[in-house]
């Protein structure tokens, strides 16, 4: 379908270049960047160096990595790069749960300084003191945010800062002569896969809560499980469906009263910053993920960091070092009676930290605030133009505001004109637009999730909502087109059958030539 | 909105004229009806104690630019730190593409609107597979850490058995990210070295082999620096037992020295944080785990694993996600551990890193390291009272034991300090063994005349 007059949709199409992939470049005897040769004087000294290294363990082959010529290299990944739609380029709403703002250019620039870039973690304390005051003051920022009494910001990311949470619990129990006994964590099906996942891998038992009809996890479902194995609860709020759980009080005494330890994954905080905080509902555990509400980029999935928040007592668990002051000096605190040790080597993603530091620094009290308010109007705003689109439906509304985010289905569409929500993200595709799937398992059928953020202005919203409208209105209309989609993606469909055939899947170039053949390995000439 | 009613640069929608319009839409008159299921005993009742936003770009800038000038850098001095994070030279290139805005600001697009994301991080695996010689390599990890421990937890799941031994000449710092991550679901021992080599010590393993030994972790070099030269005669009781062989490996040594994969490994491990990636602080690290291309051991990561394949058209190359079901992204706590935001940007750096160097690169970047550890080793010997504690073969960090001249490693690094010299890691709180000992690197960035200067100011000091 054409696009319809009045609409405010794009003829998009990104640089299609039907790249090679690196090693179809090489040509024997390029060379992409040539390595300093040795002073005379150290050959002179050493000898070649090559020849002491003990024979059995000498390389046999030289590794096999491609010869390309410098620009080429670059070209390469240029194309690369013109074929990956960053969030910089497009209306990014629909990955929700996921946070994509605006990554202020100004904190790259910064964080490209040398005095970021090239400091070593075990450099003298007396070097590094700027280094040490943005990790502290970033602390004390994020004590005001959550009410918590202290931040590591140790943990690489979200699902890092959870397993985090599930050793802080296990050492508390452990303390206590109870890590035994308590095996048991209790999570919910609308908090992130990691809070189950990141668990079991300290070893706990998952009992998951499944919403009641109103969204809200099941209050009575939480009775039932709570017991002397009960070792603690994750739990997000709001959830990703986007419904603020008002009984979020009940849950956490009720853990509490059970011997459990509340932790809250507040990876997204970004509708309720300086609206509501973790300390109010009685947590234990926070942690905010830096790379999403506080404005630091995704990098294609990393690096990330996830800052973790405790009460006073449990902060005498987290991971060391910490960051202190004495008065003059910031130092590294390695002072936590109970600490669970490390989580990751050295003392977190500090380009990460250092973006959403200088971040927070712009917006200040306020402008957080405003952010949190904008988010909120934005993702309302589209509730209620989404839900008037033909096929969409938010299910749990049941008069319940939304927060941040809204979980929607495509279930009626998919009945009425067999338009899946996979169809729907590839036609979405060809107009620039990202659509994601949600978390497994659907318990929404055939989800959706948006989420606006406050980056966005009304203007790119009303377009985004065109191109929901203007794809629904194909699924009716010539449902053939969204079903065949993308059409201008720089790729035609992909053949997955080999991606779960073990006989087919290739994960790297050498498996590929390995099982398909060197003929395979040439897609042109 | 600081200064008056401006609107933040960062949030369009703060235009009164657009919020009123907005809120007509949804048919509310003030956004803070949007809050109202949110209880008034959870509401923040003050303002948060945080300073007003800095909106313009240009304070902001100076003020950050005025804290980070407190730091003097690796670039500024002489550095022979190391210890798992190391200056090596970052070229151009890798800094140009780890900065474009589509890579900087993509996450977890379809491989269609992102078939450049999957492309660059197939690359990544695939050149990584050439070092390592192995048909598998998973999408980075969070840092070499987390890829020791899921390769432990591998080898657990692997043989179903609970107990991994650890060599320990590991990185202390390392050992506790594997403790917090792989116990109590596994049980750690730790096996001796040589005092003289800082070898394996064979004996020590041999003792321990039982049907409950998962596997034995063993970084190559050590910590220490040192090569460990009987990789084979290691790998071979390990196989007859049952148990799986993992070796943590600096992947900027194998352009010259064997890859794990070589000496009978099944898993392979480490960090790519110097393969074009800048220290930050040692906050730029990524983690990566090869193994062979078989169903038990692929079946077992719980890292996406990008996969090649081929469209409906000829002449286009297609990506998409390898065994996705394994992962914690689609059951849950039933996939292998858990997957998420990790290092992607690093490895796509890497990849950049690896393309650029290639094979006679490599080589050349470890005859230059390898040259210059060995003259620094020698020029540090000839000093008196000073001695390298271990005999071995060195890559690019050795331990200089300081213990015969009566000064500790942490005065001799105030006094080098103050001539613009970071001296090694001070090894003494994590090893009861080596008090007076410290760790240094070596790379290709230590000029003859920085190292000439190195052993002067100690000689200075230490006479």
């Amino acid at each position: 379908m054409e696009i319809q007059r009045g609409s405010r949709l794009r003829n998009f199409h990104q640089a299609k270049w039907d790249e090679e992939v690196i090693f179809e470049l090489s040509t024997p005897g390029e060379r992409g960047i040539h390595v300093p040769e040795v002073e005379t004087e150290i050959s002179d000294a050493v000898g070649d160096g090559l020849s002491r290294i003990p024979t059995a363990m000498r390389r046999k082959t030289p590794p096999a990595l491609p010869e390309v010529g410098q620009m080429r290299v670059l070209k390469h990944f240029l194309r690369l790069s013109q074929q990956t739609l960053g969030a910089d380029f497009n209306v990014d709403i629909g990955q929700g749960t996921c946070t994509i703002k605006y990554n202020p250019k100004i904190n790259e620039r910064i964080a490209g300084a040398p005095q970021a870039m090239d400091i070593h973690p075990h450099q003298d304390e007396s070097t590094v003191q700027g280094a040490l005051q943005v990790m502290y003051e970033l602390d004390l920022f994020l004590r005001e945010i959550s009410g918590m009494d202290r931040f590591s910001l140790q943990p690489s990311s979200g699902s890092d800062a959870i397993l985090t949470m599930a050793a802080i619990m296990h050492k508390y129990h452990e303390v206590r002569g109870e890590a035994a006994t308590r095996d048991e964590l209790i999570t919910t099906i609308f908090s992130h896969p990691s809070d189950a996942a990141a668990a079991a891998v300290k070893g706990y038992k998952i009992i998951t809560l499944y919403a009641d009809e109103q969204g809200m996890p099941d209050l009575e479902a939480l009775k039932a499980a709570l017991s002397q194995r009960t070792a603690g609860l994750f739990i997000t709020n709001p959830e990703d469906i986007g419904i603020f759980n008002p009984r979020i009080p009940e849950f956490t005494r009720m853990v509490h009263e059970a011997g459990g330890i509340c932790g809250y994954d507040q990876a997204n905080v970004n509708g309720i910053m300086g609206i509501t905080r973790a300390r109010e509902a009685a947590f234990d555990l926070c942690f905010f993920n830096l790379h999403k509400s506080f404005g630091a980029p995704h990098g294609c999935g990393g690096p990330g960091a996830g800052a973790l928040g405790a009460t006073e007592e449990m902060a005498d668990y987290l991971p060391v070092p910490l960051v202190g002051l004495d008065g003059e000096r910031y130092y590294f605190d390695y002072e936590v009676p109970h600490s669970i040790g490390k989580v990751r080597s050295f003392w977190g993603a500090f380009s990460v930290i250092l973006k959403a530091y200088a971040w927070i620094l712009s917006m200040g009290a306020e402008g957080l605030k405003e952010a949190a308010r904008i988010a909120v109007l934005n993702n309302n705003y589209l509730l209620k133009k989404i839900t008037e689109i033909y096929g969409a439906t938010s299910p749990y509304t049941g008069g319940k505001r939304r927060i941040e985010q809204v979980r929607y289905s495509w279930q009626k569409l998919y009945e009425e004109t067999g338009v899946d929500t996979h169809d729907v993200t590839l036609r979405l595709a060809d107009f620039g637009f990202h659509l994601w799937q949600s978390h497994h398992p659907f318990v929404v059928p055939q989800p959706f999730t948006i989420e606006p953020t406050e980056s966005y202005s009304k203007d790119e919203l009303d377009e985004y909502l065109d191109g929901l409208r203007h794809v629904v209105q194909e699924a009716r209309t010539e449902p053939e087109t969204v079903k065949r989609a993308p059409h201008n993606s720089v790729v035609h469909k992909i053949d997955e059958s080999s991606f779960d055939d073990p006989e087919k899947w290739a994960v790297t170039w050498r498996a590929f030539i390995k099982k398909h053949g060197e003929a395979a390995a040439k897609i042109r000439g | 909105m600081a200064r008056g009613d401006r609107v933040h640069p960062y949030i369009p929608n703060s235009v009164p004229e657009v919020k009123a319009n907005m809120l007509a839409e949804i048919g509310i008159d003030d956004i803070d009806t949007l809050y109202e299921d949110i209880p008034a005993e959870l509401r923040l009742k003050e303002e948060l104690n945080i300073p007003d936003g800095i909106t313009s770009e240009m304070e902001l800038a100076r003020h950050l630019e005025n804290l980070l000038s407190q730091n003097t850098t690796c670039r500024d001095n002489i550095s022979f730190l190391g210890a798992g994070c190391y200056q090596h030279y970052v070229p151009a290139i890798c800094g140009e593409i780890a900065g474009r805005s589509e890579f900087l600001t993509a996450y977890a697009g379809e491989p269609y609107e992102d078939h450049g994301r999957f492309q660059a991080l197939f690359e990544y695996q695939s050149l990584m597979g050439e070092l390592l010689e192995t048909d598998v390599v998973n999408v980075p990890t969070f840092d070499w850490g987390q890829a020791a421990s899921t390769s432990i937890r591998m080898a657990g799941r692997i043989t179903d058995r609970e107990v991994i031994l650890i060599a320990d000449t590991i990185s202390p710092d390392r050992l506790q990210v594997i403790r917090t991550y792989c116990e109590p679901v596994m049980k750690i021992e730790l096996v001796g070295h040589s005092s003289s080599t800082a070898g394996l010590d064979m004996e020590d393993l041999s003792k321990r082999l039982d049907d409950s030994v998962a596997g034995l972790y063993l970084e190559n070099p050590s910590y220490f620096g040192t090569l460990e030269e009987n990789g084979r005669a290691i790998a071979d009781p390990l196989h007859a037992n049952g148990s799986v062989f993992v070796v943590g490996v600096d992947p900027l040594s194998l352009g010259v020295l064997a890859p794990p994969s070589q000496y009978g490994a099944d898993i392979a491990c480490g960090d790519i944080q110097g393969l074009g990636n800048h220290m930050y602080f040692g906050g730029a690290l990524g983690g990566f785990i090869g193994t062979r291309d078989e169903e038990k051991y692929v079946m077992e990561y719980p890292s996406r694993l990008f996969g090649i394949g081929k469209t409906e058209r000829a002449g286009e190359w297609g990506f998409g996600d390898v065994t996705y079901g394994r992962t914690s992204f689609a059951v849950r706590e039933k996939g292998k551990e858990f997957v998420g935001t990790a290092a992607a940007l690093h490895g796509i750096t890497a990849g950049v890193y690896l393309s650029l160097l290639g094979p006679e690169g490599m080589r050349e970047l470890n005859q230059n390291i390898i040259q210059k550890s060995q003259y620094a080793m020698k020029r540090i010997s000839e000093l008196e009272g000073v001695g390298i504690r271990f005999k071995a073969f060195h890559f690019k960090e050795f331990v200089v034991d300081f213990s015969a001249t009566g000064r500790s490693v942490e005065e001799i690094n105030r006094a080098l300090l103050a001539d613009g010299i970071f001296g090694g890691s001070d090894l003494e709180a994590d090893f009861a063994d080596l008090k007076g000992c410290a760790l240094y690197a070596v790379t290709e960035v230590i000029t003859r005349e920085d190292v000439d200067r190195l052993v002067d100011r100690l000689a200075a000091y230490l006479s």
